[in-house]
């Protein structure tokens, strides 16, 4: 392997990243929130000392690089990414454990807004907008933006697919432009415009405070779900919480989508399969719950409150973002098991959210449908489609190894949380599981909406952080750091 | 720039290593998916699945708002439809069309005006024009041809009993007794753009400027004995066999081809009158003895299989046949055969890969663009043809007052009819061809840009 090209993109990332912290800084300067100004300076010189030794070491390094250094590069940059990232909570003093700091800031990377504090609001604003930003930086992916930001002349463009291939969520990765950076600049682009929208809709409309409109827009687009107050979204007016529905909705979407919309090529948008799937399960979600919390709660007891509850809370947990308005865990059985189902699903490839993805349980459902076919009519030779053109068999191997990588994942892990001293309930472990490895965030039981992951041990935080790692960047590049055959030369 | 290209087999793909490596916004068309996939793990492209010739098929690729369409697939007919289909939906579009079938040749020039299209390209041809130079002068390896033939550059071996042998490089005019200057040199496989105090070695190959003129003497003066090729045997009797056969049998010179399929040896004795047409397989020993080939002055390896080609050639080495030329038709690491003796190597596919990055280049830069690009040294460096203008700076201004970039060197200038070895005190005007070389991942668009 290119060890020395590696280490160097991991020296653009750390840079990058003391970047992105910079707000953070001036916001606690803003303050004069000692603490957390001393974290933040300390974690950015860290950085910056890396990356500058990194850079230095790696002068020569020579431009080969292929699919294994590609997913290597990927999951290492996440690591190095959060290590770093996770310094201004535990220098500032507020989250003294570095195990916790590391789940905390994994858990914003990977969008998935997690938590083990039963009280946000103590970190004050720069660390709370650091939390928040790291949804938005982790939503699109900190290596697509490396991959828009680097100079490049033509002729290192070759390391650039491996990276945006381990880095993209979905069973197939598609460019929009011929070239890798376009892409990943029309990417970034598109994510901006949406997020500005929602905070000037959040603000102008929703009457919500700035901070907390930057911060809660970061969460939505990077389908994060840290909110910035103990309450979470329960205390915003129902306009801003309507809005946030529908953009969290809106980055459950493949970006492609709005390409193909400003390229006016609406027959792409409309004969998506991918896209007429999700916003089905998403309406009978919604209608389901509705009819099944109608009276049950406070909240809910006419038609309106449910629907505006019930759209919120699907939203936020087909999407992966994992904000709450109401403790669904007092809602009935049904409705939480269908939320619990939500969470296997996924928001659609493409998109900045997490699970199993639409695209690849529709694929699964039509490759299942075809083998029960093909026992009727052994001989018949049937082709899988989707959205009128040929799915590639391989694709459809490739969706069935991760479902079954995702299934062990899912297993391995739910035995070793079990394994926690503080002994939680069989829910509480299963969700708490399900909830970070799909990067959603709240489960149910002790880990619910409004509890927080706290009460695990070290060992279990750890766990779920790679889950979460594993997660977000679908199980490959996470999953190849483990194996020796990955290190062997040749 | 936006380029399509059609057609992802050995052309296609050559073409988007060159191509994308000089940054333009590539999207090749093919019906194999599973070329396509091979080619986008290697280069930063786009693809599309499908026939180019459909229209459905050329807008998802693009051709509204693209610059240039190449067409590169097994077929003529689909090529030419390709490019009528794309011309007709975005009348600004540039077309490439490769057009290889022998009885389309003869008509090319009328179909480029009835068509639209900007350029027809026939690599097997250019590799037969190309043979047909070096049998000229069978004592280089390679030659190029610049500045409407008063710049040559030439490749040259350095064994171990050639009078260049240990040579400083300032010295070599007097030596040769030839105005002469050697531009790049490849040793155990790397490039360098030699400096005058430069050493040759045995096993060194340079490449070397001179003028049309002086090529003959060149040859004469650093002892290479060459004979005038009079009969020469060529094995294969494929589309580039018809082309040099055809024009071998213009200048005069006996061509015997051996062709293993009957069918075809029987059609090509049709086409290519004056021809002793042998059906026989090359690979076999006893052939190859029967028809004499260690009395050839030239035996020319063209089959199908490259494999075999420098089997052949290898072989024809030994039985002491004056000059080899071997036809690769993939190519891909001709440094793998730098050790061996197979003589002149030439590759169809590089020749046409040449001349469509000169045109991509043109159409890329109005002004000052490049007249003709050949990679030299295994492809590792650029021997490109500039035209000085009014524009350009540094004009009347001796070289020595001049600092170039570095790994640049001005090779030759061409001045009317006049070739001019430039040294210190050679200046460049308006109106003259440069030929500059330069390492192959430096591109040089324009003139000006060699100016420090």
């Amino acid at each position: 392997m290119n060890y020395k090209i590696m280490v160097r993109i991991q020296a653009w990332i750390l840079l990058i990243e003391a970047a992105f912290m910079l707000p953070a800084l001036l916001i606690a300067l803003g303050e004069s929130d000692g603490p957390a100004i001393r974290g933040f300076v300390a974690a950015i010189a860290a950085g910056l000392i890396a990356a500058g030794l990194m850079a230095f070491f790696t002068r020569h390094a020579q431009r080969r690089f292929y699919a294994r250094e590609g997913l290597v590069c990927t999951g290492f940059a996440w690591i190095v990414l959060s290590l770093v990232g996770a310094i201004p909570f535990t220098v500032s003093g507020r989250m003294p454990n570095y195990i916790d700091a590391f789940f905390e800031i994994v858990s914003g990377f990977t969008t998935t807004g997690a938590s083990v504090l039963s009280d946000v609001e103590m970190l004050g604003h720069g660390l709370l907008y650091w939390r928040s930003f790291s949804h938005w930086v982790g939503g699109m992916g900190v290596l697509v933006f490396f991959l828009a930001v680097i100079p490049t002349n033509g002729k290192n463009d070759g390391y650039m697919l491996h990276i945006l291939r381990a880095e993209s969520p979905g069973p197939s990765v598609s460019k929009m432009v011929p070239k890798m950076r376009s892409t990943a600049i029309i990417l970034y682009k598109m994510y901006c415009a949406l997020t500005v929208l929602d905070i000037l809709l959040l603000i102008v409309i929703g009457r919500m405070p700035v901070f907390d409109a930057f911060c809660i827009a970061f969460g939505t687009a990077g389908t994060g779900g840290f909110a910035v107050l103990n309450s979470g979204c329960a205390t915003y007016t129902g306009a801003a919480q309507t809005i946030t529905t529908i953009f969290m909705l809106l980055f459950g979407v493949n970006f492609s989508m709005y390409y193909y919309l400003l390229m006016k090529q609406l027959k792409n948008v409309f004969g998506d399969e991918e896209l007429r799937l999700y916003l089905g399960i998403v309406l009978l979600a919604i209608v389901a719950i509705t009819v099944n919390v109608l009276g049950r709660t406070i909240d809910t007891e006419n038609l309106a409150g449910s629907i505006h509850h019930a759209a919120f809370q699907v939203a936020s947990i087909v999407t992966t973002t994992g904000y709450s308005t109401v403790d669904f865990d007092l809602w009935p059985s049904l409705s939480k098991a269908i939320l619990l189902c939500l969470m296997f699903v996924g928001a659609s490839a493409g998109s900045t959210g997490g699970g199993i993805k639409v695209s690849r349980v529709l694929l699964l459902f039509k490759s299942v449908q075809r083998n029960l076919h093909q026992t009727f009519h052994p001989n018949e030779v049937r082709i899988i489609r989707m959205s009128g053109s040929r799915v590639p068999e391989q694709t459809l191997a490739n969706v069935n190894s991760y479902l079954a990588a995702y299934v062990l994942i899912v297993v391995v892990s739910f035995l070793l949380v079990s394994a926690d001293r503080a002994n939680f309930s069989l829910t509480t472990n299963f969700s708490a599981i399900m909830a970070t490895f799909n990067n959603i965030g709240p489960g149910f039981d002790a880990v619910g909406a409004t509890q927080n992951y706290g009460a695990y041990s070290n060992f279990s935080k750890i766990i779920m952080s790679v889950d979460m790692l594993a997660g977000r960047l679908e199980i490959l590049p996470i999953l190849a750091l483990f194996v020796p055959a990955t290190y062997r030369r040749g | 720039m936006k380029i399509i290209i059609a057609g992802d087999g050995k052309v296609g793909n050559l073409l988007t290593k060159q191509l994308s490596a000089e940054g333009h916004d590539l999207t090749l068309i093919d019906t194999r998916p599973e070329a396509l996939e091979s080619t986008i793990q290697r280069y930063d492209v786009m693809s599309v699945t499908g026939n180019c010739a459909s229209m459905a098929i050329l807008r998802s690729a693009g051709v509204m708002d693209a610059d240039l369409l190449i067409t590169a697939t097994g077929a003529d007919e689909l090529n030419l439809l390709c490019c009528m289909t794309a011309h007709g939906m975005n009348p600004k579009i540039h077309t490439i069309a490769r057009i290889r079938t022998p009885a389309y040749v003869d008509s090319v020039f009328e179909m480029r005006k009835m068509f639209a299209l900007s350029m027809v390209i026939n690599p097997e041809r250019s590799a037969a024009q190309e043979i047909v130079r070096l049998l000229r002068y069978p004592g280089f390896l390679m030659r190029d041809t610049f500045a409407n033939g008063i710049v040559e550059i030439v490749e040259l071996r350095v064994d171990d009993n050639s009078i260049l042998k240990d040579q400083k490089l300032m010295d070599l005019s007097e030596v040769t007794h030839c105005k002469i200057l050697v531009a790049a040199v490849v040793r155990e496989g790397k490039p360098i753009i030699p400096a005058g105090d430069f050493i040759l070695r045995a096993g060194d190959r340079i490449f070397v400027t001179a003028s049309g003129s002086t090529l003959s003497a060149l040859l004469k003066n650093i002892g290479i004995q060459t004979t005038r090729i009079r009969n020469v045997v060529v094995a294969g009797g494929g589309r580039c066999a018809y082309y040099l056969a055809t024009s071998l049998i213009r200048e005069g010179i006996h061509v015997k081809i051996i062709e293993i399929d009957e069918k075809r040896c029987d059609h090509i004795a049709e086409i290519i009158p004056g021809a002793t047409i042998v059906h026989g397989d090359v690979s076999k020993k006893e052939v190859l003895e029967q028809e004499h080939v260690s009395e050839a002055d030239a035996f020319i390896t063209m089959t199908g299989l490259d494999e075999l080609n420098v089997i052949l050639s290898l072989y024809a080495g030994t039985l002491g046949v004056p000059k080899v030329i071997t036809k690769l038709g993939r190519g891909e690491n001709p440094e793998l055969l730098d050790k061996l003796a197979v003589g002149s190597m030439v590759s169809p596919k590089d020749l046409c890969a040449n001349s469509i990055v000169t045109y991509v280049r043109a159409m890329d830069n109005q002004v000052g663009a490049a007249r003709s690009v050949h990679k030299i040294a295994d492809g590792q460096v650029e021997a490109v043809e500039f035209v000085a203008e009014a524009g350009t700076k540094n004009l009347g201004r001796p070289l020595r007052d001049i600092s170039l970039k570095k790994n640049i060197l001005i090779a030759s200038i061409a001045r009317g009819r006049e070739h001019i070895l430039p040294n210190g005190d050679t200046t460049i005007e308006a109106g003259d061809k440069v030929v500059l070389v330069s390492p192959a991942d430096n591109v040089i668009l324009n003139l000006n840009d060699i100016f420090a």
